[in-house]
């Protein structure tokens, strides 16, 4: 019995010495950072100087709060509407492709799975600047055949701003969500879904019936983890990003110059919600594993 | 699929219809937003900037290797990329270890969910975290005047140790879960049978445990190389005004100088770069990159 593998109690001890060494690594300046967001100090640093919420929703001039800081609150509202957009991509292309790479075969499908496989180990920066200049190229080319004016409003679509932004992000959280659905997709007993076209619904009805139901647990899963890689995501957004900034890109010109606990607020905030919607999607997860 | 085709009161041929309305986005995606964009990538780093019309152009390339500045970052940014993944490495391998092997039950379970937390929280807030800690008005250097330590604040930040922090906190899950992963699957019997012959605790690690978990490296190594080679955020918010990262300069060609000739023939140089790691770390252990993303 004394063979299992560390059993020695003085290794046991260093290990766990170790191992919550490593846990204060990680979590001792998340917790600073969060706990900073209450100083009332204007540099976000001890001494303690009070207790304050005003980080939070002050508008006084010396002490601007999140909810009170319009282009904070814009660039909030432009990140959720690119992650929403994102994740409904993610969702629908991720199911779609998985239904064709779990129940189909055809010609050159490897090829295909390897190409939405190669965005994982192709850096973000590249994906951002790739789908910039080829979506210039597409100006060109439109600007080139129906002449300035006529393509003009594709033309500004098509510019840097939201709509490149989304998908330059789909482009590898599409991936991701892939990979999560048809791992759940691989699972499910396909009699069930001709048990249903056998009682007579079509394959159409089958599916929605009887096979999305059971992805349920995988689809809010990959739609967590879509609208938190969207909404986090610096990188490839940098490149495509127009007028309007979304938060990691407003946050990161802030941090460059400008420095207040307002930036710890928002750190709380998002460290508050990030943590919840991670453990729903993980805990979802294990759910679309055993099941 | 053959459970549809065998069964004969339905005799027909899979609706063609679902194979098609399946392919359309997967086509759309791959073509417009991962082949299109590499391929223009690729051709517009050989056009003159502002001279399409010269045609065939080498000179992208040629100022890279001509200009030491450029390889010189070029080179500097791999380096930090490989350090960078064998600190990770060293310091995620006995925590995965621990993880897998010596935490028990709800234990474990609960020290995983621990371990992942802090990654669901964006990048930017985490390194924004380790600037508030290094900065000279920063938490480590109150401390240390504090308790007398430091007569006066040191700028600990913006420079290469705290480049080296940021990026190795970064990308530490990533190395850390794919270890858990293959260690986790590794049967203690062998660990035990290995004792029983008489094997050293160093042998046992040598020979069992590390050949074992070496695919789980493998990926957690590609991952972390990758990730490091293409940050842009912990670089230029923690690093000092003389240690430019590659991406910056990409960066500048595009945004700044406006000459995205240039700047695409460096996303290529970069891309080359990545993704021959990834290809030599695939061949060293001989696995296929389907396998390692699972």
């Amino acid at each position: 019995m004394s063979k299992k593998p560390g059993s020695s109690t003085s290794l046991k001890t260093i290990y766990i010495i170790y191992f919550i060494a490593f846990l204060l690594f990680l979590f001792v300046p998340l917790i600073i950072n969060g706990i900073l967001a209450f100083n009332s100090d204007e540099v976000p640093s001890f001494p303690w100087r009070g207790a304050t919420f005003g980080w939070f929703y002050s508008s006084s001039e010396d002490q601007v709060g999140v909810l009170n800081d319009a282009r904070m609150i814009r660039a909030i509202g432009a990140s959720f509407r690119v992650a929403g957009m994102v994740t409904l991509l993610s969702l629908l292309a991720g199911t779609t492709s998985s239904f064709l790479f779990v129940r189909e075969n055809f010609w050159g499908k490897q090829a295909l799975y390897f190409a939405i496989i190669a965005p994982l180990v192709i850096p973000g920066v590249i994906l951002g600047i790739s789908i910039l200049v080829f979506f210039n190229g597409i100006i060109g080319g439109l600007k080139a055949t129906f002449g300035p004016d006529l393509a003009r409003p594709i033309v500004r679509a098509l510019r840097p701003g939201s709509l490149l932004v989304i998908l330059g992000q789909f482009s590898f959280i599409g991936t991701i969500a892939t990979l999560v659905i048809s791992a759940r997709l691989r699972k499910f007993p396909i009699e069930l879904e001709e048990a249903a076209m056998d009682l007579g619904s079509s394959r159409w009805g089958a599916i929605f019936s009887v096979t999305v139901p059971y992805l349920f647990p995988a689809l809010l899963s990959a739609g967590i983890l879509a609208f938190l890689l969207s909404f986090e995501n610096f990188a490839t957004t940098l490149f495509l990003i127009g007028p309007k900034p979304t938060l990691p890109i407003f946050l990161y010109s802030r941090l460059r110059f400008f420095i207040t606990p307002e930036i710890n607020a928002i750190s709380v905030i998002l460290m508050a919600g990030t943590a919840l919607l991670g453990l729903l999607s993980m805990t979802m997860r294990g759910r679309a594993e055993v099941g | 699929m053959g459970g549809i085709q065998n069964n004969s009161k339905k005799s027909f041929k899979p609706f063609p219809w679902f194979r098609v309305v399946c392919l359309i986005p997967l086509l759309v995606w791959i073509f417009v937003l991962l082949v299109g964009p590499h391929v223009q990538l690729f051709v517009i780093s050989f056009i003159k900037n502002r001279h399409p019309e010269e045609g065939f152009y080498l000179g992208n390339y040629i100022r890279f290797f001509s200009e030491p500045l450029y390889w010189r970052i070029f080179v500097r940014t791999a380096i930090y990329a490989i350090v960078t993944t064998f600190f990770t490495l060293s310091i995620c391998y006995p925590a995965a270890f621990f993880l897998a092997k010596m935490a028990k039950g709800r234990w474990k379970l609960g020290l995983i969910l621990l371990v992942v937390l802090p990654f669901w929280i964006s990048e930017l807030v985490r390194t924004y975290s380790w600037m508030i800690m290094l900065r000279e008005t920063g938490v480590i250097n109150w401390i240390m005047v504090s308790l007398g330590v430091f007569s006066k604040p040191i700028e600990m930040l913006y420079n290469d140790y705290a480049i080296f922090v940021g990026l190795s906190y970064a990308s530490m899950l990533y190395m850390l879960l794919p270890i858990y992963g293959v260690l986790d699957g590794l049967d203690d019997t062998l660990i035990e049978a290995a004792q029983d012959l008489g094997a050293s605790r160093w042998t046992i690690l040598w020979e069992v445990v590390w050949p074992h978990s070496l695919p789980g490296v493998t990926a957690g190594c590609i991952i972390v190389f990758m990730l490091t080679l293409g940050n842009y955020l912990t670089p230029t918010l923690m690093g000092g005004k003389n240690s430019l990262y590659f991406t910056e300069t990409i960066y500048n060609q595009f945004i700044v100088s406006w000459n995205w000739n240039q700047g695409s023939a460096f996303g290529f140089l970069l891309l080359l770069l990545s993704g021959l790691f990834v290809w030599l770390g695939l061949k060293f252990t001989g696995q296929k990159l389907t396998e390692v993303v699972r």
